[in-house]
């Protein structure tokens, strides 16, 4: 197995206008493994997710500094494409956002845009996209019917099938079962348990039990900065900042 | 970069460059219909088309001192009529939001507000002009109300909404009666708001033309008679322009120009009081 | 007298006056009809049929007028829609922040403009420019006044209104769509287009409602589209609108039977211009409440601002 992160943050930073909401963050994210931020809310690891994929971009005044290094190639580089970037790194966001198509066409969406018009083609990934995201049982003889007529675990699971159909090697996930009931939300984690075999996972989540559940590498941010970060256990046994153990035992946030 | 994708983003950027020229194309007209406006029409414009008569036929000269009055004494019944339905109408449906009869009335405004101007101009016709059988600025005064209800009552109804609900209920605490609570409390409160969208609802009507064939007519004269046949503006401009002497389509060109101003400036007007409304509420 | 009959007292005689608007639109629909009796009985259907149009013998059918109308606002359309929509894009999802406010008020300009003024623009700048294009493409007849002049103007006219509901529609729909897209690796046009899909009903209503401004309008089209009642696809030969023939015939309608010819017109424009109003509401209103029941979950900068 390949030892070299996938992703490796080096003093990031990130400004709305002229606050700057990360400091100096600097974390090696590993291949095939599921890392999670948490933290308490405002602490900035939305920002930082957001910042993989560039998603940031699109609101006016937020800029990065620093480096941001997918296998070894800069996202913030001069050269790097911002849509193949995304193409590269999947994004399930805190509240399902299905188009309001059909659910075949919600997995389709990306694939088309990427110019795949074979009929057959796309029919397979379809279904193995949303085999792989655990919901081609529940829907398989309604394709067709509207995404927004799912439940909202479905619905969840079936942006996480959308974004697995273009194949990224990274999947980032902001709060994904957030919004969720608690069956659901297993639903969910034994899915991100699954695709970490096949994908480099990171996840943003602020439930503690969660993170400890479903992470394999954790890091701790706080008022802009990364506290700490390591391996699951060690963050939530025995973790080297007073401050994080603090959070991790629940004493505050 | 593959050869789809740098398709893709020409494609993109095809359509971006498409919406700003969308943009370009509609400030074209704009820009000429005001650079005409200002050019014909301020030249045009001098002490004798506000304070003199129109001339006979073939006389140069002259002004539009009965149209200016006639506008005026229109738009004024027409806030007489206006102002107090709309805005008690307004009241009621702020009040009473959620029940049937108001969402009824609401929908009976949208209607009232996508009849053209010259059906509502028939309307006051039949009911104002033929039991009389005269024309009459009462009539087109009527018909300019009749546009203006609508405006007022969706501006009324939501600024009114924009009132916290904590001073109506301080008011109903203190033991006053909901009228006293309406009228005492929330009303002034909404007030600049309410003033602006009755500005706004003078701006449409001002212009209005359509209405007035056949309900104000047109006069020559001069009369401030309610029940008279009375010049305005925009009949004025209409007659002028559409007659074959050069002298009238100068006077057309300044009528317009001074019509767009009025507007112009009913508009400005309204919109620094939003401005100043807003900054209040933020505060 | 006690509080609750003094509350009583409020409602009813606030509710007097907004029965009044029932009323004021319950009472166009009745006068409209009423004075269109002779009309209607004389002509029943074939007014709405044939296309004789004759005052002096009596002879009345409204045909070419509402080919007119129609026309007039289609073409109004096909020309207003590309353009409105454009700016609608532009200001909601392209231009610099600080711009978007000055170029709404801009385009909001063109609805404050009166009818007459565009009218006298129209006689006297607007013809003549078409009359060369016309001349230069070899047209006949190329007199300038007629359909294009007058589906020109028209589209100018209802560019703000249906930009303006577009613009109302894009920015109810949430950011998280345009994010979903994003995401997926689409360019800022791919997204855009995600977001015109989200709204589509109401972008719809938002075109129905400037059909319905382009039905009813009067005078401009009056001014320069020839008034001559003549049913015919030509752009550029002079026709008639039902507006138009109201506004040009009534005060010379000699007899009973011509204003009731005429005032039938009028009940046909209302009746017209209420569907196509109310189709284009509830378009409108159905895609903003789909906006809301998805959970906007902003992507409020300050909400990750430490303190």
């Amino acid at each position: 197995m390949n030892d070299d992160p996938k992703i490796s943050v080096r003093d990031f930073d990130f400004f709305y206008g002229a606050a700057k909401v990360l400091h100096g963050i600097s974390l090696d994210i590993p291949a095939r493994k599921v890392t999670a931020l948490i933290g308490p809310s405002g602490c900035g690891k939305s920002t930082f997710i957001r910042s993989i994929n560039r998603m940031n971009d699109i609101i006016t005044d937020a800029r990065g500094k620093g480096t941001i290094l997918i296998d070894g190639t800069d996202v913030y580089g001069s050269d790097t494409d911002v849509v193949e970037l995304r193409r590269r790194v999947g994004m399930v966001f805190q509240k399902s956002n299905p188009f309001p198509k059909s659910i075949y066409d919600n997995v389709a969406y990306g694939l088309r845009i990427g110019g795949m018009r074979n009929k057959r083609q796309l029919d397979d990934i379809i279904e193995r996209s949303l085999t792989r995201a655990a919901l081609w049982h529940e829907v398989k003889d309604r394709l067709h019917a509207s995404a927004l007529a799912l439940s909202g675990g479905q619905q969840q699971r079936l942006c996480i099938a959308r974004a697995l159909a273009v194949d990224p090697e990274i999947l980032l996930m902001d709060e994904p079962a957030s919004a969720l009931d608690p069956i659901a939300t297993s639903k969910i984690e034994e899915l991100i348990y699954e695709l970490k075999d096949n994908y480099t996972i990171v996840i943003v989540t602020h439930n503690m039990q969660q993170a400890a559940r479903v992470s394999d590498r954790t890091a701790f941010f706080m008022l802009g900065r990364l506290v700490e970060e390591g391996d699951k256990n060690t963050i939530f046994t025995n973790p080297k900042e007073k401050m994080t153990e603090d959070y991790v035992t629940g004493r505050f946030g | 970069m593959t050869a789809n994708l740098r398709r893709r983003k020409i494609y993109s950027g095809i359509f971006e460059t498409l919406c700003a020229l969308a943009v370009v194309v509609a400030l074209i007209p704009l820009a000429m219909i005001l650079f005409y406006v200002i050019k014909e029409g301020f030249g045009a414009l001098n002490l004798d088309f506000f304070l003199h008569m129109p001339k006979p036929v073939g006389e140069s000269g002259g002004g539009m001192a009965n149209a200016i009055a006639g506008t005026l004494i229109l738009i004024g019944i027409a806030a007489a009529f206006a102002v107090p339905v709309g805005c008690l109408c307004g009241i009621h449906l702020s009040e009473y939001p959620g029940t049937k009869f108001s969402s009824i009335v609401r929908f009976a405004a949208d209607v009232l507000n996508g009849v053209p101007s010259i059906v509502v101009g028939i309307f006051a016709y039949g009911i104002l002009v033929l039991p009389v059988k005269r024309f009459s600025a009462i009539a087109g005064g009527v018909a300019l109300g009749l546009l203006m209800i609508p405006i007022v009552v969706r501006t009324t109804e939501e600024l009114l909404r924009l009132v916290p609900g904590g001073l109506r209920e301080g008011a109903l605490a203190l033991g006053a009666t909901r009228g006293r609570a309406v009228f005492s409390v929330i009303v002034p409160a909404a007030l600049p708001g309410i003033l602006t969208g009755i500005l706004v609802a003078l701006a449409r009507v001002a212009g209005e033309t359509a209405p007035l064939l056949f309900t104000a007519f047109n006069n020559r004269f001069w009369s401030t008679s309610l029940t008279q046949p009375i010049a305005s503006l925009t009949v004025q401009v209409f007659t002028y322009a559409i007659s074959p002497y050069d002298d009238w389509h100068r006077q057309a060109w300044a009528g317009a120009f001074l019509l767009v101003m009025m507007i112009l400036a009913l508009s400005i007007l309204a919109r620094l009081a939003v401005r100043r409304l807003e900054r209040m509420n933020r505060s | 007298m006690t509080r609750s009959s003094d509350d009583r007292s409020f409602r009813i005689g606030t509710g007097a006056f907004a029965a009044l608007v029932l009323l004021i639109v319950a009472g166009i629909a009745f006068e409209l009809t009423r004075q269109s009796t002779l009309s209607i009985a004389k002509f029943g259907l074939k007014f709405w049929t044939t296309k004789v149009w004759d005052p002096v013998s009596g002879d009345f059918g409204a045909l070419p007028f509402i080919w007119g109308t129609l026309y007039s606002s289609v073409l109004a359309l096909l020309v207003a829609t590309p353009i409105a929509l454009g700016i609608a894009i532009f200001i909601s999802e392209l231009s610099p922040r600080m711009l978007r406010q000055p170029l709404a008020y801009l385009t909001e300009l063109l609805a404050a403009i009166p009818s007459i003024v565009y009218g006298l623009w129209g006689i006297f700048v607007l013809v003549p420019i078409v009359r060369k294009v016309e001349i230069a493409m070899g047209a006949k007849p190329a007199l300038g006044v007629g359909m294009l002049a007058a589906a020109l103007i028209l589209a100018v006219m209802v560019i703000p209104f249906t930009s303006s509901v577009a613009r109302e529609i894009l920015k109810n729909v949430p950011a998280t769509q345009r994010e979903a897209a994003y995401a997926l690796g689409a360019t800022r046009w791919e997204a855009i287009k995600v977001a015109i899909g989200f709204g589509r009903t109401g972008i719809i209503g938002a075109v129905m409602l400037g059909f319905g401004r382009a039905l009813g309008e009067t005078m401009a089209v009056t001014m320069v589209i020839g008034n001559s009642p003549q049913i015919s696809a030509s752009l550029f030969k002079p026709q008639y609108t039902m507006a138009a023939v109201i506004a040009n015939e009534f005060t010379e309608a000699a007899d009973e039977l011509y204003l009731h010819a005429l005032i039938e017109i009028g009940l046909l424009l209302f009746i017209i211009t209420v569907g196509v109003n109310l189709l284009s509401r509830l378009l409108i209103w159905s895609t903003k409440r789909r906006a809301q029941t998805i959970v906007v979950i902003p992507v409020i900068v300050a909400e990750e601002v430490p303190a």
